[in-house]
Parts: C-alpha cells; structure tokens; sequence
C-alpha cells in the first residue's frame, strides 16, 4: 500500500467573499507594514533638507511611485473598514449569512469610493504631480 | 508552515472517461477524484457522462448510479440519504456540502466531485477522519455534573435555557466547515477547526453542564481556539444552515468576559 495522498484543497476550492476578503485583509495588512518604511522614509527626507525632499518627491510622484501609493491607500482603507467589520465581530454581531455578506460588499464599495475620494481630491488640488 | 501545494504523492492527472448516456436526453459529466490505495499510482481524476432519466436527482444518486451501473470500483461514504447523517460529505462544485441534498442539475457545467479538503484520503472519495474524532473527544463531548441527578426525574432546564441549544444540537459532525476553513487546513494539528468548536459551545452553554470553567481552560489556548480568524466559510457550506464562526466567536466573549 503506498501511501496515503493529500485530498486537494486551495487548488479546488471556489472562491467566495468569505476566504476572498479575509485573505486581502491579510494581505493588504502586510503591504501597509511595508508601505509604514516608505512613509518613514518620506517623513525623514522633510527632515533631511529640500534636496532629499525634492529627490523623495520625485520617486514618489513617478509612474511606479503613484501605483505604490495608490494600493497603499486603498489597501488603508479596506483594512479600515474591514477591521470594523471585525470589530463587530467580536461583539457577537453581523454573523448571519445575508449581513455577512452585505457588510462584505459594503467594505469592498466603501473602501474603492474612499480611494477615488482621496486621490480626486489630490490630483484636483495639484498634487502627487 | 502552510503548504500551499500538493504533496507529490497528491498531484491529480486525467484519468478515464465513461460514457454512458448514449442517446440520452439529459446528460451530465461527473467528474470524480479517484485513489486507489493498491494500485501505487498518484490520483486521477475520471469523467462519467451519464443520462440524468436513469438515476434519482441527487448527486448521491448519481453516484450510486455510476457504481451500480458503470463502475463498482467507484468508493465513497453513504448511510441516510437524507442529510441527517453526514457520511457523504464531499466537495462538489468547488463547496463542501452533502451529496445527498445536492440536486445534480444545480450544478453548472461539468460536476467536480473531491473527497473533503486537506485530508489524507482512505480511498476515492473516502477521507480518514480519525483524527477529526479524536479531536470531537477532546472537548469531552458528553454531560460532566458534580451535584447528583434528582431522583425522581431527569435535569431540568427552562425553555430558553433550551433554546440556546437551538443552532448548535443540530450539527451532524460531517465535517463540511472544519474541512472548508483553510485556517483548519493549515493547522489542523493544533486548531480543532469549527465543527469541533462549535460542538465545544454547545456543552458550555449548555445550563446543566457544571464543567463550564474548565471547559473554558482547556480551549485558552493560542491555536485551539484562537487559530479561527472568521474567514467564515465554515457557515458559508454547512449543510445545515448552522453557524460555527458565530459559536466561536461566543465562546471568545466567554473568554474575555469571564476575566474582567
């Protein structure tokens, strides 16, 4: 008898809000771990003097630094507001099938409408130029 | 470590096809996961076409029907047909659920049929639960009272002391939710996963239960209890329509409240 094989998992599972949202909070938790280097950085090249400032500015406003930025907001707020959703959690509430999924979506829809708010409101007002 | 990819011995290749719904008016492809323990090889996955008016509605049906008629190697668990029993639990169409309260036309496309998830497979469709049991009586699934029964009647319990109960006495143990949750998957050596968890709930809130303190000690514990992250699709496949995420999540209000 050989032995015994692993039955399939991640590789056969359907994907559902439930796992879906509980990964990206993860993840999305572990990318602004990274992005809270970044944001030293920047807050230490004011510090640094106009130079270091001007040169942090213009990595940060290219192409690649505006695509960082803009996950990194985002993955603010849906960290936010799924951790409020978790914090609901805790108190026993929000469980049911229906309102779980509901507060899912509304996570998903408030954290994207929050993000356009933000960089709407930055690029109107002249910045990440 | 979580491994997120299949041991060697597990990877899946392509195995036969059988048709058998020639001529038939309503078809369907079942495709099923097959292991056979003395064969050596790695699993496969074969694809039975079958004619949907020479079987019952049911996916159990089904595959009764490819064993009885197309191929009796075929192996996997069944007792009521009727989902109070829990032997069929499997993985169709990418959820775990009963095969026997699952009508094999609400099923789009092709039907995938798995044993359960990240378990070690006995055969086909057949997973060893053992450890999944020995787990159950961990948590001392049983009555545990220090002051004596009345003797002249059973112990008594007023009826919303019952209706606590109600949500958690209907669990079935068919190990859907546990083997759903890919917190269990990864740690199923120490979390007990939420089937276990929520039959642990039900013997703390049960009002005669007089064991609750230490039933409390036994689940403080970093990954017994607090391996579940509520990515909740232990509620998301119940068979049952019952809600394991929220009992674990009671007994962690058990926990706080209990130390302040």
């Amino acid at each position: 008898m050989s032995s015994r094989p692993l039955s399939p998992h991640l590789q056969i599972y359907r994907p559902q809000l439930t796992s879906l949202l509980s990964i990206t909070h993860r993840g999305t938790g572990v990318f602004l771990s990274a992005g809270i280097l970044v944001l030293a950085y920047w807050l230490m090249s004011i510090a640094a003097g106009e130079a270091a400032y001007a040169t942090a500015q213009v990595c940060l406003s290219s192409l690649p630094g505006k695509l960082l930025t803009g996950l990194w907001t985002f993955s603010f707020y849906f960290h936010l507001c799924n951790g409020i959703r978790h914090l609901f959690w805790d108190i026993g509430a929000g469980f049911e099938l229906k309102t779980l999924y509901a507060s899912g979506y509304a996570v998903v829809i408030s954290s994207l409408t929050l993000t356009a708010i933000t960089w709407g409101y930055a690029l109107s007002n002249g910045g990440a130029q | 470590m979580a491994e997120f990819t299949l041991p060697k011995n597990s990877k899946i290749s392509k195995g036969k096809t059988f048709d058998a719904a020639k001529g038939a008016k309503r078809s369907k492809r079942l495709v099923v996961y097959r292991w056979d323990p003395d064969s050596g090889e790695n699993p496969r996955t074969d694809t039975y076409n079958i004619d949907l008016d020479k079987c019952g509605p049911m996916v159990l049906d089904a595959i009764i029907h490819i064993k009885n008629e197309i191929d009796p190697t075929l192996t996997f668990r069944r007792s009521c047909r009727e989902g109070i029993c829990g032997s069929c639990a499997m993985n169709i169409g990418g959820t775990n659920t009963l095969a026997c309260t699952v009508a094999t036309e609400s099923i789009k496309g092709d039907v995938n049929i798995y044993p359960l998830p990240h378990m070690e497979v006995c055969k086909d469709l057949v997973p060893d639960l053992s450890h999944f049991y020995a787990q159950y009586a961990s948590i001392k699934p049983w009555m545990q009272t220090e002051t004596p029964a009345p003797p002249d009647r059973e112990r008594l319990q007023s009826k919303d002391d019952r209706l606590k109960l109600d949500g958690l006495y209907e669990c079935i143990l068919c190990a859907c939710c546990s083997t759903s949750c890919p917190s269990y998957w990864w740690n199923s050596d120490r979390y007990l996963g939420p089937a276990i968890l929520l039959q642990a709930y039900r013997w703390i809130i049960d009002s005669r239960d007089e064991a609750t303190g230490e039933r409390l000690d036994d689940l403080e514990d970093p990954f017994r209890l607090y391996r579940c992250h509520t990515i909740m699709n232990c509620a998301r496949t119940c068979p049952k329509g019952l809600n394991p995420g929220k009992a674990i999540a009671e007994i962690k209000k058990l926990m706080v409240s209990r130390t302040i």
